[in-house]
């Protein structure tokens, strides 16, 4: 397992190369000179905007910008913005807001999602099933900024139960963001549990419990539910990914002061190191639950052995 | 509270009112259908036998014949949807075990009956170590401790001739060979003593040899602890070797019963003649197998009359109309042919 994981990591490194390089030569094709567009429509004189291309490398060619900024990355240097902030600084105030949501939303889809997937897996055909299997489709279906917008406006605003903007009310704010974030995979959960525990509740082995004289209650929960769990997990760790990408367009909706919300602000400046650093952070955190996951996934079924 | 409880469930069915006279288990008249969406396949249309302490049963026929279903039936674990018991009853000690409440006839699983089936690695938890799995026995029935558990399921492993076994408590399933599992799943039926095993088919998935050793040790902790044993087999060798009585199936119902002997030395029923002729027997080496012509019926589908008649070669008119009834013919023996007694003595 050590050498396992000291190999995953390892593998961190093309991925994050790759990762940098293709955001970065697409911030670098973005038209326009986001210099220019700092002073807006007056014009800047040519000194200034000589010396802020030079101290932001923008003068040098496009493989030295690269290269100083991977550079710069790997001593954890994020570079700044045109403001002279620090992109790390940004981060670290950004962060907390956008794993709260992530997290809230993460704990949400995973509950509710297992929950009625078990729920409905149990009795294929039954009431709850058809009621899970069409609200299911019905969310996947649904852009989740329709959703979002829709949840913001009528229990937010036509009805006035949840704060629909910002974070005045702390983790009442997170409510509504976090559940139109987690929808779509809760859904996905939602089905996958179903699917795969109904599939699991015919097989042998769960027949076998049953023959020992087990309770219904530990067929269910100790031998087909554990099974049952091993491709939802799998979606989890691409999903963990996922919902730090919802969260830009969540944050975008109800205005959270979060990562992807400054993400979102620094594409339409062409704010490069920002958008660059953000982004490379999101890949980390990406790979970094992928590994758990397959971690975990090891942990749960021992046929799984990795060397 | 979990042991007050695990107690009970054991103490409900001590209560129950059995007749140590009766017949150890007394299966009667059993109807088990599929409802599918193609339609309604009577996997057991009228299943009669009984087993007495200390018998070795065996219940044989082509696949899809419903010795299967005709066992999970007993066992309470039929697919329900879409496998329904729609008649019959099964007895245990005069007990009908189909009458009762689940939470009891849960606590009969294991506890009075057990089961192995045809592929071990499949009915096994693949998550689970094997020892676990037979320990969970001890703890969910008995409230044993854990400790305990473990050390009975160590037991259990070396009396199933598990070399090593206190290294292997520990090992998965995936890290069995085919025969070891196969040994497993007996030692977990075994645990609570049962007096009724139930063998699904224990030897198909496995290697000749292993078969060999598998049977072996089934006969002799049968013959160590005096259960009744049901063996499901479509293999006619292990009939002859292994077992007192003999029921053969067709298409959801017996034709034919009798002792081991008496079958094999001259049957009653020309299915039962097939399944003899379309198999080896070791001094019959060389010699040409007859197999039974045609394939055996689609359940949805039932020929008319007798459900052999297509593939019989002492059909006349009147098996294409009127079923033949399980007739008995006397010395324990019954046969569902019209012409049984001229096929028994020969006279074609
Ligand atoms: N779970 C099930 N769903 C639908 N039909 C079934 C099911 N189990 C058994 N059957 C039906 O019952 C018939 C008998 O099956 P089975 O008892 O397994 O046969 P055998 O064990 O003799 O090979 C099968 O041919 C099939 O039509
Ligand atoms: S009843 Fe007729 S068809 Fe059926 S087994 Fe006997 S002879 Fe053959
Ligand atoms: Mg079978």
């Amino acid at each position: 397992m050590g050498r396992y994981l000291i190999r995953r990591v390892l593998q961190f490194v093309p991925v994050f190369l790759g990762a940098t390089f293709l955001i970065f030569s697409l911030v670098f094709l973005i038209p326009g000179d986001p210099i220019r567009a700092l002073s807006g429509d007056r014009p800047m004189p040519a000194s200034v905007q000589q010396a802020l291309e030079a101290r932001y490398n923008l003068d040098k060619p496009f493989w030295q910008q690269y290269y100083l900024y991977v550079a710069g990355v790997v001593q954890g240097d994020f570079g700044e913005d045109f403001r002279g902030r620090e992109v790390t600084d940004i981060m670290r105030e950004r962060i907390p807001v956008t794993f709260k949501l992530a997290i809230y939303a993460f704990t949400f889809e995973v509950a509710i999602g297992i929950a009625a997937g078990i729920m409905a897996g149990l009795r294929k055909g039954g009431f709850i099933d058809n009621l899970v299997r069409i609200s299911t489709l019905i969310v996947i279906s649904i852009p989740i900024f329709v959703l979002g917008f829709m949840a913001q406006l009528l229990i937010g605003v036509r009805w006035g139960w949840l704060p629909v903007s910002g974070l005045g009310d702390g983790f009442k704010s997170y409510i509504l963001p976090a559940i139109v974030l987690g929808s779509t995979s809760l859904a996905y959960i939602a089905r996958l549990t179903r699917t795969s525990l109904a599939e699991n509740m015919r097989a042998d082995y769960v027949r076998t419990a049953t023959a020992k004289g087990l309770k219904r209650s530990r067929v269910v929960g100790v031998h087909a539910l554990r099974n049952s769990m091993i491709p939802v997990i799998t979606f989890l760790g691409v999903d963990l990914g996922g919902l730090m990408g919802g969260a830009i367009i969540t944050e975008g909706i109800f205005n959270l002061p979060g990562l992807g919300n400054a993400v979102f602000r620094a594409v339409v400046q062409q704010e490069g190191t920002v958008v660059v650093g953000i982004v490379t952070f999101l890949v980390l955190i990406f790979l970094l639950s992928n590994l758990v996951v397959d971690v975990l996934y090891a942990v749960l079924d021992p046929r799984i052995r990795y060397e | 509270m979990a042991t007050e409880a695990k107690e009970s469930t054991k103490s409900s069915i001590e209560e129950l009112e059995f007749n140590p006279h009766a017949p150890l288990l007394e299966v009667d008249d059993l109807h088990v259908e599929f409802r599918t969406r193609a339609g309604v396949v009577k996997a057991n249309d009228g299943v009669t036998y009984s087993l007495g302490e200390g018998e070795t049963m065996a219940i044989v026929g082509e696949s899809g014949s419903g010795k299967t279903v005709s066992a999970q039936a007993v066992m309470g674990i039929i697919d329900s949807p879409p496998g329904y018991i729609t008649k019959g009853a099964a007895r245990f000690r005069g007990v009908d075990l189909l009458a009762l409440p689940e939470d009891e006839r849960r606590a009969f699983r294991g506890e009075k009956m057990a089961m192995i089936f045809q592929d071990a690695l499949s009915a096994l938890n693949p998550l689970f170590r094997v020892g676990w799995q037979i320990a969970e026995m001890y703890r969910q029935h008995r409230g044993t401790s854990k400790t305990e558990a473990r050390k009975k399921a160590i037991e259990l492993l070396d009396r199933v001739r598990i070399p090593a076994a206190k290294e292997r408590v520990d090992s998965y399933p995936h890290e069995f060979s085919g025969g070891m599992r196969q040994r497993a799943m007996i030692a977990m039926a075994l645990a609570l003593d049962p007096e009724v095993l139930i063998a699904d088919e224990p030897t198909t998935a496995l290697d000749v040899t292993v078969q060999a050793q598998i049977m072996k040790l089934l006969a002799d902790l049968q013959a160590e602890t005096g259960m009744g044993m049901i063996l499901i087999t479509h293999d006619l060798a292990v009939v002859a070797e292994v077992t007192d009585r003999a029921a053969v199936m067709y298409a959801g119902r017996i034709v034919e019963q009798g002792t081991t002997k008496q079958i094999f030395r001259a049957s009653y029923h020309p299915y039962t003649l097939g399944l003899m002729n379309s198999i080896a027997s070791p001094e019959q080496k060389g010699t040409k197998l007859i197999p039974i012509p045609g394939s055996p019926p689609d359940l949805l589908h039932l020929p008319s009359g007798c459900p052999f008649h297509p593939r019989c070669v002492y059909a006349q008119d009147i098996c294409s109309v009127d079923r033949p009834p399980l007739r008995d013919l006397g010395d324990n023996r019954k046969s569902a042919c019209h012409f049984a007694e001229e096929v028994g003595t020969g006279a074609k």
